[in-house]
């Protein structure tokens, strides 16, 4: 194994059409036209000297090591900065440019020190020796004095080795957009800054990208100074968001030395972020367990156990349930930080070795309403562009997302495109570094209030239909018309329109018109979203206002358009495309479809069942009625990430075995009897698909700290379940998903490391994938418009809870923080905070930085108050990345109408001046039968959110039937006091089909 | 009837009792009763003689000078309004040979207009070249330039009209004139004595540009040193703006034209017209790299002209009189005329007009009376701070571009400084590299590192440190930076230090001169 040194052209590429031939030391090439001179030499492989320029930032000129001579022309021009131009003839190594490049290192050697700290990392000593410098003969004044910045916890800043070629300002500039990195002073006194402060206190977010492009040692990894020069590397992919950025893993040995972004990465193009390019010390924390743990009750102590007896003593629990309370008792839930391979055994494992399809994933309470929405309207469950589309949107809109702090790599390609032109729109309560940041501002910010993303959406849809903004070329050609006309009728109602909405939004009707207008006026519009769409109790309806929104501007099916989820998680997208859903099979096919039931029966040798199983909220209310026993649980920390946590923890404790299979013991470990302990990714061997339906290969850069693979041991536990299932690698796992679903039928691990990445589909229509999806055809064929009635959330302000609360993350910590919270990453956020508008803490009396208490209808918390002009007044705000806080002891059980995505982001609450500390204050008591009052509760917001026009009670049966499980069907019909129920559901009850 | 009376408003004149003089005419008129009208014009460029005060007289402008505040009483008492007879009495303004010897086009209304007003610069012509520039196309404006010969005066001097051309074919939503008045050089004051003495002649120069390449932003690029001359220029755009000369309809053209002054921050090299551009852009003054050519992809990244003060002046004229009438000015390919500063030790300073081709001794000896002092004339260092030194041995040299380049020098920005025998070479080689030192943008690393290496290796030559040595690493330093610096800044540096080596090596023998 050796370390891959990226090859580095100096400019970027050309995206000229044009070529031309041009001839470079006597040997000719062909190039596009405006490439530069040392890019043209570099594709003949001459490396002109350089120092200032690499090919992710634009050329700069500044070092003039790259001087070359051109015939016909005086001078010696920056071969960098000089574009090509035809029949051109350049001399790189002329005596003239040699004694130019020699007189530059001189300068640059007079100034710089005799040996390097970071050795061969300084190119500076290598690039004397390589133009001939044997001598120094200057003697002057020199910066070598200069003190290190060593506040930053992962990297340093060493004046002393710094020749000032502004590559890192450049990239603090070109590709993060943060400036926060500058050139102070001028001449020789000109020297890189981070804006007249230390590194930690200036608005560097750590992202890295200066780190990258320095050329010397002034900017380093401090991991390369205690560990020293890696010396292999192995290419995979980001362990954290969505994005699934690229890395180059630099080890010594079986040690990481850093991660290093790999520029022919096919989501982050050479970026990173704070998070995966240097919190990774997580993976290899004092805190991993590595070996199996059991107890017999969740009071007793933890013993360490082998493998062998762990499987063996889970098995024996869940069969003994099974045995007790039926095949349908127990279940698992797959994790969207794990592999593709894993999460496929998991829910082949509940489903072939359970017997049943109680298999749910985490997806459930995050992007579950994209599924649905796009499913309806597009006819698949996924973003319909790649990341590189952004770059050629002219209005983009960013809505119930703060890409700045969640996708930062996203945010960064997407702040270039901003910064060359794109409008930008946000539709979101807070004003977030989305909305404003360095040289960045939006055109329009739809302040909306928590809870009405549909009447906005909605507002916006009237505008286009209501002021012939209609793209109706595209909806001729490419849409459902009758649908579309039904659409068209209902949206064009006055109460759609944004006078009548602004009531209920807040959002100023002038506003959503001239926006609308903005964004139903340019080539390509692009809408981008985020958790503030989905979750929410009309979550699936904003995905589909959403859908129609882009169908209706025509703004589907090319590049730079477009309706794109941004996935929170590494693996989101692909653990719901593996089939984790009750109702799913892989690629998103329904359970009840016998052809494809016949696909995996003959497969795996079973008969699967046609009805959907169990929901996560519905595991839980069905735990509670101790009907439901036993629960796998890969990778998820769901008493601390669901909401209404007091409900979970009930539902939990009440079970009989829990089983979890995860890095750390976390939160639901606490209820557990059985830990199986779990991998990193850093050494997992599988596939992760993010945000763009990219596939990518994730390896093994160290071997694995328990002994075994993840789907190793779920492959035990089936086999000890009584199913076998063993696999000899990851890829035949793979090779089994691609066998079995259509639109993986070209992924294999071979493919994938001779592409780097492919985009799904992947098939015979499309071998190496399908970078924009929905070309000249809707999956389902023709678009679909859905009407999107509005329905206020139950959750509202009231006189006991006044304000509403939001929730969200920030850059450098991450979701629950079992990762971030190991890394030094805390140095920049330690604890969860409360938002606060000033009218609203001045009215109560609170302080910033003072404690508050938080309490809802369901729970109360304590934390620290921040008075800020980001929420308005009536908006809290808060994070939940710590488990001392307990954010989700206050959000509620309120769900998304079609698939029970949890309303984290409308609780309403009160908040009043605290004494105490951090702890969380005892949470209300749960009584009743909590499954029965989600039923009637689900049942009743389904009939309130189904389009009204014709047979409302048609649409509720299907709904019910297509993703309720046969028990809550039954206890509908046989506990629930009708009189509770919406006349539409009465009426649905009527139909053949429920029963 | 009201006798009116010239006392310049020129920073120059100013600091050395202008605004006293005239306050001190119109109180002595008061006290005598008698009825005078003070205007405050700008220089007419005879620096040597302010104050100049000139009184309007059946004879012409008769002028005196150089007039103290003490002096003034005794004006009265010799009946100077009359034109009376006085120690300072000059005669005639117009008569003077230092003005008579000269060929005033792009300066012919400075000094004799009142700066501010538009009726006055009418009647002397102004306005004429944009009038007649209205009714004209792009490329016919620009063909005219271009066959005037018109050359960039800020000290590159390259062909106006072909720098016109690019931004005119330059297809774009958006296109800029700006105007270089960041006057750095030292020994340089012509940009200055132009706007605060004639400056709606820089306002239709720009508008001419604006209109030839569809134009409709200007912006004027002036130092912050200039403090007069920023009030003044926009006081000018004010009035010109109501006067309907800029704004939405140029002369009641179909031609939109604003104008803005931006001030510079007190950085040489932001007179570097891409770190001007940077500049103006609100970002630091860092030099870019061409191509692309500012012409192409300028302020903004728009197409955009940039000129210097004294090359947008030259416009009107040569609109108004037509291009040949300019091109028959002047020598070679140096055509027309050029405004010459003469400064340092010298007796006679001031601007001069004239045409290309005028030797130098000629501009220091009969305009510029040799040194002030009196003593030997020792060294003249042409085209400011970056410029070559002449010895006295090279006084016959042809002050126009090409035999300028030809002398190993430059005319730059037409700055002509003289020094005495004071001078040591050796002591101004240091000074040019620390100038660089302080001045250098920092970007590319001849320049930012050359500089500084160039001053401690000239001071280790002063010191009679390794001499040959230290003078063989100067030379190679120099070429380094020659061949290697990304702009004009650090290209330029090694011109005085290499010509002061190769005119005077005798200052660069080690040890002290005298």
């Amino acid at each position: 194994m050796t370390m891959l040194i990226e090859p580095d052209f100096g400019t970027p590429v050309s995206k000229k059409n044009e070529n031309v031939t041009v001839e470079i030391d006597g040997k000719s090439v062909t190039v596009p036209a405006e490439t530069s001179i040392m890019r043209a030499a570099a594709m003949l492989g001459n490396n002109i000297p350089k120092l200032c320029a690499t090919d992710r930032l634009k050329a700069f000129g500044s070092c003039r090591l790259c001087v070359v001579e051109i015939d016909g022309r005086n001078g010696t021009p920056s071969s960098c900065t000089t574009p090509v131009t035809e029949g051109m003839k350049v001399s790189t190594t002329t005596d003239r440019v040699q004694k130019i490049r020699r007189g530059v290192m001189e300068l640059y050697m007079s100034d710089h020190p005799a040996v390097c700290e970071t050795g061969d990392e300084c190119k500076m000593h290598s690039m004397a020796k390589e133009v001939g410098l044997t001598e120094v003969r200057y003697e002057g004044k020199t910066h070598l004095g200069l003190v290190k910045d060593e506040t930053n916890p992962y990297f340093t800043f060493d004046s002393t080795e710094c020749i000032v070629c502004n590559r890192c300002v450049r990239a603090c500039d070109e590709v993060q957009g943060t400036f926060a990195l500058t050139i102070e002073n001028r001449g020789f006194e000109a020297r890189v800054s981070s804006s007249g402060t230390s590194f930690i206190d200036s608005e560097c977010v750590s992202c890295g990208a200066c780190v990258q492009a320095c050329p010397t040692g002034a900017l380093t990894e401090k991991t390369l100074l205690t560990i020293g020069t890696p010396t292999r590397s192995v290419i995979t992919t980001c362990a954290y968001c969505g994005v699934g950025c690229s890395f180059k893993a630099e080890m010594r040995g079986d040690e990481l030395v850093r991660m290093v972004p790999l520029k022919d990465g096919g989501a982050n193009a050479g970026h990173s972020c704070v998070k995966g390019r240097f919190a990774w010390g997580y993976a290899t924390h004092d805190d991993r367990i590595t070996k199996p743990l059991i107890r017999e009750k969740i009071t007793d102590e933890w013993r360490e156990v082998s493998f062998e007896e762990a499987i063996a003593f889970a098995a024996a629990g869940l069969k003994k349930i099974q045995a007790e309370s039926g095949v349908d008792s127990i279940g698992g839930i797959t994790s969207s930080r794990c592999t593709n391979e894993e999460v496929f055994v998991v829910q082949k494992m509940v489903r072939a070795a359970f017997g049943n399809n109680n298999v749910d994933t985490c997806a459930r309470v995050c992007h579950s309403p994209t599924g649905y929405g796009l499913n309806q309207t597009f006819g698949t469950s996924a973003g319909t562009q790649d990341f590189e589309s952004v770059e050629f949107s002219d209005v983009i809109m960013v809505i119930g997302a703060n890409p700045a702090a969640a996708h930062p790599v996203f945010n960064s390609r997407m702040k270039q495109a901003i910064r060359r032109g794109a409008k930008l729109i946000v539709v979101d309560p807070r004003v977030t570094e989305t909305v404003k940041s360095a040289h960045i501002e939006a055109d329009y910010h739809l302040q909306l209030l928590p809870g009405t993303n549909v009447a906005v959406i909605n507002a916006l849809a009237h505008v286009v239909a209501t002021e012939g903004l209609i793209n109706r070329e595209f909806v001729n050609a490419r849409c459902d018309l009758e649908a579309f006309a039904e659409w068209e009728r209902f949206i064009s109602l006055e109460e759609n329109s944004p006078e009548t909405l602004e009531a209920a939004s807040g959002v100023p009707a002038a506003k959503i018109r001239e926006a609308a207008r903005l964004f139903a006026s340019v080539p390509n519009g692009a809408i981008y979203y985020g958790l503030g769409v989905t979750e929410h109790s009309q979550g699936s309806t904003m995905v589909m206002g959403i859908a129609n929104l882009a169908m209706a501007t025509g703004n589907i099916g090319r590049k730079g358009v477009g309706v794109n989820p941004l996935r929170g998680q590494n693996n989101v997208q692909g653990s719901c495309d593996m089939g984790s859903f009750p109702h799913e099979l892989p690629g998103y096919r329904h359970i009840s479809r016998d052809d494809v039931r016949e696909i995996f029966n003959k497969k795996w040798g079973v008969t699967l069942r046609p009805e959907p199983g169990l929901r996560i909220p519905n595991m839980f209310d069905s735990a509670l009625g101790h009907k439901f026993r036993g629960l796998y649980v890969q990778g998820e920390d769901i008493a601390q990430s669901d909401p209404n946590i007091t409900h979970v923890h009930a539902a939990l404790r009440s079970m009989d075995m829990v089983i979890v299979q995860d890095l750390f013991l976390n939160e639901t470990s606490k209820f557990a009897h059985v830990f199986l302990p779990g991998t990193s990714f850093l050494e997992k061997d599988g596939t992760f698909t993010n945000a763009e339906r990219r596939i990518n290969r994730v390896r093994p850069v160290m071997p694995s700290k328990t002994g075994k693979s993840e789907y190793e041991v779920t492959c035990d536990l089936s086999r000890a379940m009584g199913y076998d299932m063993s696999y000899a690698q990851a890829s035949e796992i793979m090779d089994e998903i691609a066998a079995t679903t259509p639109t993986f039928s070209g992924v294999s691990f071979e493919h994938l490391d001779r592409m780097g990445s492919l985009q799904w589909p992947v098939n015979d229509k499309a071998p190496d994938g399908t970078p924009t999806m929905h070309i000249n055809e809707f999956v389902r064929g023709e678009g679909k418009f859905m009407p999107t009635p509005y329905v206020a959330t139950l959750e509202k302000s009231t006189r006991k809870f006044p304000l509403l609360l939001t929730t969200g993350r920030i850059l450098s910590q991450y979701n629950v923080g079992a990762q971030t919270r190991r890394t030094a990453n805390n140095i920049w956020h330690s604890e969860d905070i409360l938002d606060i508008h000033e009218s609203d803490a001045e009215m109560r009396g609170i302080k910033d930085g003072s404690w508050v208490k938080l309490s809802s209808r369901v729970g109360e918390t304590i934390m620290h108050a921040r008075i800020t002009d980001s929420v308005p007044a009536g908006v809290v705000y808060t994070t939940f990345h710590f488990p001392e806080s307990g954010a989700n002891v206050i959000t509620t059980d309120y769900s998304d109408w079609a698939t029970n995505c949890p309303e984290y982001k409308v609780t309403a609450v009160e908040i009043s001046p605290s004494e105490k500390g951090p702890a969380v204050i005892h949470p209300h008591e749960i009584a009743g039968d909590s499954q029965l009052d989600s039923i009637i509760r689900m049942a009743n917001q389904i009939a309130a959110n189904v389009p009204k026009a014709t047979a409302p009670e048609i649409e509720v049966a299907h709904h019910i039937v297509q993703f309720w499980t046969p028990e809550m069907r039954e206890r509908l019909h046989a506990d629930v006091d009708r009189s509770k129920l919406d006349p539409i559901v009465l009426k649905a009850m009527e139909l053949e089909s429920v029963k | 009837m009201s006798t009116i009376i010239y006392v310049p408003s020129d920073s120059a004149a100013i600091s050395i009792g202008a605004d006293q003089v005239a306050a001190l005419i119109a109180q002595e008129a008061i006290k005598r009763s008698l009825d005078v009208t003070i205007i405050r014009n700008g220089t007419r460029g005879a620096l040597w003689l302010e104050t100049l005060v000139e009184v309007v007289t059946p004879q012409g402008r008769i002028a005196y000078g150089p007039v103290q505040p003490e002096d003034v009483s005794s004006l009265y008492e010799s009946d100077f309004l009359l034109g009376g007879a006085h120690p300072l009495a000059l005669g005639a303004t117009d008569e003077i040979a230092w003005f008579a010897g000269q060929d005033r086009v792009t300066y012919k209304r400075v000094g004799i207009i009142d700066p501010l007003s538009l009726q006055d610069y009418e009647s002397h012509g102004g306005l004429v070249g944009l009038r007649k520039a209205i009714t004209q196309s792009g490329s016919e404006i620009v063909a005219e330039v271009t066959a005037s010969g018109l050359r960039g005066r800020g000290g590159a001097g390259f062909p106006a009209g072909i720098k016109w051309k690019t931004v005119l074919d330059t297809q774009a939503d958006q296109k800029y004139v700006c105007c270089n008045a960041d006057e750095g050089d030292s020994g340089t004051f012509a940009d200055r004595i132009l706007i605060e003495a004639d400056p709606f002649t820089l306002i239709e120069g720009m508008t001419i540009a604006a209109v030839a390449v569809g134009a409709t932003e200007g912006f004027v690029y002036l130092r912050s040193e200039y403090p007069t001359a920023i009030t003044r220029l926009r006081d000018a755009i004010e009035i010109a703006k109501s006067a309907g000369v800029l704004g939405s309809s140029v002369l009641g053209s179909a031609h939109a034209f604003n104008l803005e002054v931006r001030v510079g921050a007190g950085s040489y090299v932001c007179g570097e017209e891409t770190a001007m551009l940077e500049s103006l852009e609100g970002k630091r003054g860092v030099v870019r790299s061409k191509p692309p050519l500012p012409a192409i992809a300028g302020l903004f990244g728009k197409p955009t002209i940039i000129n210097n003060v004294i090359t947008l002046a030259s416009v009107p004229a040569i609109l108004a009189d037509g291009a040949a009438a300019y091109a028959a000015r002047g020598t070679g390919r140096s055509l027309g005329t050029q405004v010459f500063q003469l400064a340092g030790n010298i007796a006679r300073g001031g601007i001069i007009e004239t045409a290309f081709g005028i030797t130098l001794e000629t501009l220091v000896k009969t305009f510029g009376g040799g040194t002030l002092s009196g003593k030997p004339l020792r060294a003249i260092q042409i085209g400011g701070p970056l410029g070559a030194y002449f010895n006295s041995s090279q006084l016959n040299v042809s002050m126009d571009y090409e035999s300028l380049a030809a002398a190993g020098g430059m005319l730059g920005h037409g700055g002509v400084v003289l020094f005495d025998d004071n001078v040591d070479l050796a002591q101004q080689a240091k000074f040019a590299m620390e100038f660089c030192a302080l001045e250098s943008c920092g970007k590319c690393t001849p320049c930012r590192l050359g500089s500084t290496r160039g001053a401690e290796t000239i001071e280790k030559i002063i010191s009679g440190v390794d001499v040959p040595a230290n003078k063989l690493l100067l030379l190679d330093l120099c070429e380094v930076m020659t061949d290697g610096s990304l702009c004009a800044m650090g290209g330029l540096t090694p011109l005085p230090v290499k010509s002061a080596m190769n005119n005077f090596p005798e200052d660069f023998t080690g040890g002290a001169k005298k």
